[in-house]
């Protein structure tokens, strides 16, 4: 865990993207775009450069600012986790500035509009924001990192401009604020206790005594809230739903995963002897609440694009069912690495396959000019690539082999088994079904013939719908990470071991 | 009783007093008017903890400019107010929120009793690296030496948050001037104000930037200051608004977080680590940082006050 020259990658990984953001704001007017495109190129070359070197080494990279170590200091540290979730976001990112190319252009007379300057620059911040999120290693800079992440999603709720779009916008932001408040709480208490705020340090010094306890509840309250966990996710159809495609997809698939990633970071990594299993078995309560009501909700939608959002509310819910899996496991004494990197694999393959379903609502919307699931004829003659995209990003929701959802699925299931609470397989197997529903309806109704005469309202450039099924694709295969050599996701981590001491 | 008890007693409890008529006044501008005094109570609460920085950062963020926002759209709203009230939410969303207030209430008064005595702290370690930060105040150490990556993010929070609220802008305005209210009134008041204010609200707002290094004060604390001396010049119909899309506001914008971004690279480049100071330059440094934050500072906090844009290009 040496710092070495590499390890700057990291702070280029967050500061790259907000650099982006003052000078595409700077520049504005037709350059936005151009300098948008260009940061998230060079993110990317920095993001593989973090992959290349974590694989190279072995090791988590650590980068400590200016010279002054914790607990005076602050440091960046990317394990395992990091590193993936890294990887993933910047694939996502990528893909879906290449679909937004053409929807977010400036204008042809060279003067600024309101959607493309906000569009991209909050694109990039969400970027930045994200990375911050994977690589910190200090519960304030987190705390700044979810501010950030909030003030960049919030515009693009509201992009579209409409009323019903302000309201979900201001909605979001109020329980996002109300969010990040009681996390900031859990902070105050942790440093009012032991003194430090560095992640590492901290877990080294916490005890399972109250006030750990009322801190980790604070914090995973206010987290949950951002993540719309049920029964906090009334506010994200509305929000998800009513942005332009290319921003829900953003908001959808990335957004709810930085708070979500902090939970996993509080309950695996910081307070770990302050959880207890039925703290666990509580949070995956909610979330097996969440698959079942997202899912029946979403069946009954009319909309498509609602329907999608609210398969993200389900999807939140699997994310959660990890939680009991690695604690029972670990307070067996057993290897809990395959829960948790069946936990990751569903977070990486729900943000790919989310993304392209997002993506491929939009192509529809546009070819159709609605997005009623009842009228979907004609889709799959008009966009024949958007449909497979769709399937085999359905594929990935519902857990069918070869895809990503699958080997997570599979390895959350044998962790179930293996913990002995087969319960939480069956909810798995419950919202497979469910969701399996909604997407087969979608894709049997959009190959249906037009009408005679029919003609899409628009045309959808190639690239956009090859961007759309680059995503879906990726989700898909995902599953073939099982051949990989490498275990990234234990890289630079000591595995969970819990026996429990006298408390 | 010693006074100083009685003193730190009236204040807490003229403090519950005051929060609790801002929740529980109807009119939303008599709870927005209990919210401003509650932040001034604060001020002193914090005055009477020896923080000082804290208290004016309070006085200036907290009191101030919050207040003056929230009195901003108490005005907007007073038209649809009495509507709104018919929509008052139900008993039992009421009781549910006060259960859900109440309990947070508990764990965190349960919580800051337990809390250890004395309390674990950095502040040694502050005390022990100060010196080579040149600078005397430790706050100032804290935010633009041992923290500086969190003051650079934070700068960051408010430029989105500048742009987020640009972006509630009407399309057909876009990069227009902020429909702040203008005064065209050249012997009114506030006019009469803002002439005799303002030039000394510069200068202590530069005074309370400058002394920042080495007593309490800072870039925060004179921003907001010069920020309200610009919004009373602004009021008084002395100067308008400025167009969002001026390049010219954009780079002071983003001037600020630019130079602390290339000071931050420089240290990587020659102190070894990024947001490092060379040794024996550190205070030049960071008053390079903090003299280019303060009127990227000042525009933000200005703009977020004056709001999306109203009217078009040259209107």
């Amino acid at each position: 865990m040496t710092e070495s020259p590499a390890s700057l990658l990291l702070v280029l990984a967050v500061l790259l993207p907000f650099t982006g953001v003052i000078i595409g704001l700077l520049l504005g007017g037709r350059h936005v775009r151009t300098v948008a495109l260009t940061t998230v190129a060079l993110g990317l070359a920095v993001i593989i450069g973090i992959v290349w070197h974590a694989l190279d080494t072995s090791t988590a990279m650590e980068y400590v600012l200016g010279g002054w170590s914790p607990p005076l200091g602050i440091r960046l540290r990317a394990d395992g986790l990091s590193v993936l979730m890294l990887l993933a976001v910047a694939v996502v990112i990528s893909l879906v500035s290449v679909y937004a190319h053409a929807d977010f252009a400036p204008h042809d007379s060279g003067k600024e509009t309101r959607a493309p300057p906000v569009f991209w620059l909050m694109l990039l911040a969400i970027w930045g924001s994200l990375n911050l999120v994977f690589v910190s290693g200090d519960l304030f800079t987190l705390y700044v990192a979810l501010e950030l992440l909030t003030f960049a999603g919030v515009p693009l709720v509201a992009l579209d401009g409409r009323g019903e779009t302000l309201r979900a916008a201001l909605r979001y932001l109020l329980f996002a604020l109300l969010g990040s408040l009681l996390y900031l709480l859990g902070a105050v208490l942790l440093y009012g206790a032991y003194g430090t705020l560095d992640i590492q340090l901290l877990a080294q010094m916490v005890r399972p005594e109250a006030l750990s306890w009322a801190a980790l509840a604070l914090m995973t309250v206010g987290l949950l809230a951002k993540t719309a966990l049920f029964p906090l996710h009334i506010w994200l159809p509305p929000a998800h739903a009513g942005a332009p495609a290319a921003a829900s997809a953003l908001l959808s698939a990335l957004v709810v995963k930085g708070s979500w990633f902090l939970v996993l970071r509080l309950w695996l990594d910081v307070m770990p002897n302050v959880v207890t299993l039925s703290a666990a078995q509580l949070l995956a309560a909610l979330g097996a609440v969440a698959i079942i009501v997202g899912n029946i909700v979403a069946l009954g939608q009319v909309r498509l694009k609602l329907l999608i959002a609210y398969s993200t509310v389900a999807q939140i819910g699997y994310l959660f069912l990890m939680f009991p899996l690695v604690f029972g496991l670990a307070f067996a004494g057993l290897d809990s690495t395959q829960a948790v990197a069946g936990g990751m694999l569903q977070t990486i393959s729900h943000a790919l396959a989310k993304a392209a379903m997002f993506l491929a609502a939009g192509l529809i919307y546009l070819t159709l000019g609605h997005d009623r699931i009842s009228d979907l004829r004609g889709v799959a003659q008009a966009l024949p690539m958007t449909v497979t995209a769709f399937a085999l990003a359905g594929a990935s929701l519902i857990g069918l082999p070869p895809s990503g959802g699958f080997l997570a699925k599979w390895l959350l299931l044998s962790a179930a088994l293996e913990s002995g609470q087969w319960w939480w397989g069956a909810v798995m197997l419950l919202g497979g079904l469910l969701t399996s529903v909604y997407v087969f309806i979608i894709v049997v109704r959009s190959l249906a013939p037009a009408e005679a005469g029919w003609m899409p309202k628009t045309c959808v450039p190639q690239y956009q719908q090859m961007a759309v099924l680059a995503l879906a694709l990726s989700a898909f295969l995902l599953g073939l990470a099982a051949l990989s050599p490498v275990d990234l996701v234990q890289l630079g981590r000591t595995p969970l071991s819990l026996l429990r001491g006298t408390p | 009783m010693t006074p100083s008890l009685a003193l730190n007693l009236a204040l807490a409890l003229l403090l519950l007093g005051m929060a609790g008529w801002a929740v529980l006044v109807r009119s939303t501008q008599a709870a927005v008017i209990g919210f401003m005094v509650y932040g001034l109570l604060l001020t002193l609460a914090w005055a009477r903890l020896d923080g000082l920085d804290v208290a004016l950062t309070e006085a200036a963020i907290g009191g101030g400019l919050t207040g003056f926002l929230l009195l901003g759209a108490a005005v907007r709203l007073r038209s649809v107010e009495h509507r709104a009230m018919l929509q008052a939410p139900g008993l039992a969303t009421r009781i549910l929120a006060a259960l859900a207030a109440g309990s947070i209430t508990l764990l965190l008064a349960f919580a800051v009793l337990t809390l250890p005595s004395p309390a674990p702290s950095l502040a040694p370690a502050v005390a022990e690296n100060i010196a080579m930060t040149q600078v005397g105040n430790p706050i100032t150490a804290v935010l633009l030496a041992f923290r500086a990556l969190d003051t650079l993010l934070e700068a960051l929070v408010l430029v989105l948050a500048m742009i987020g609220i640009w972006s509630l802008a009407d399309d057909r305005v876009w990069g227009g001037r902020p429909g702040f209210a203008i005064a065209h009134d050249a012997s009114g008041i506030l006019h009469y104000a803002a002439r005799i204010l303002v030039p000394i609200g510069v200068v202590i707002g530069g005074y309370i930037f400058w002394i920042g290094a080495d007593d309490p004060g800072g870039k925060f604390q004179g921003a907001t200051l010069l920020a309200a001396m610009w919004l009373l010049l602004v009021l008084a119909g002395l100067r308008d608004a400025p167009r969002v899309s001026s390049q010219t506001l954009r780079l002071w914008v983003v001037l600020g977080p630019l130079v602390f971004i290339g000071v931050g690279g420089l240290g990587s480049w020659v102190a070894g680590s990024f947001l490092g100071y060379p040794q024996g330059y550190a205070k030049l440094m960071i008053v390079a940082v903090e003299l280019a934050l303060l009127p990227s500072l000042t525009l933000i906090l200005g703009l977020l006050i004056m709001g999306a844009p109203k009217r078009e290009i040259g209107r």
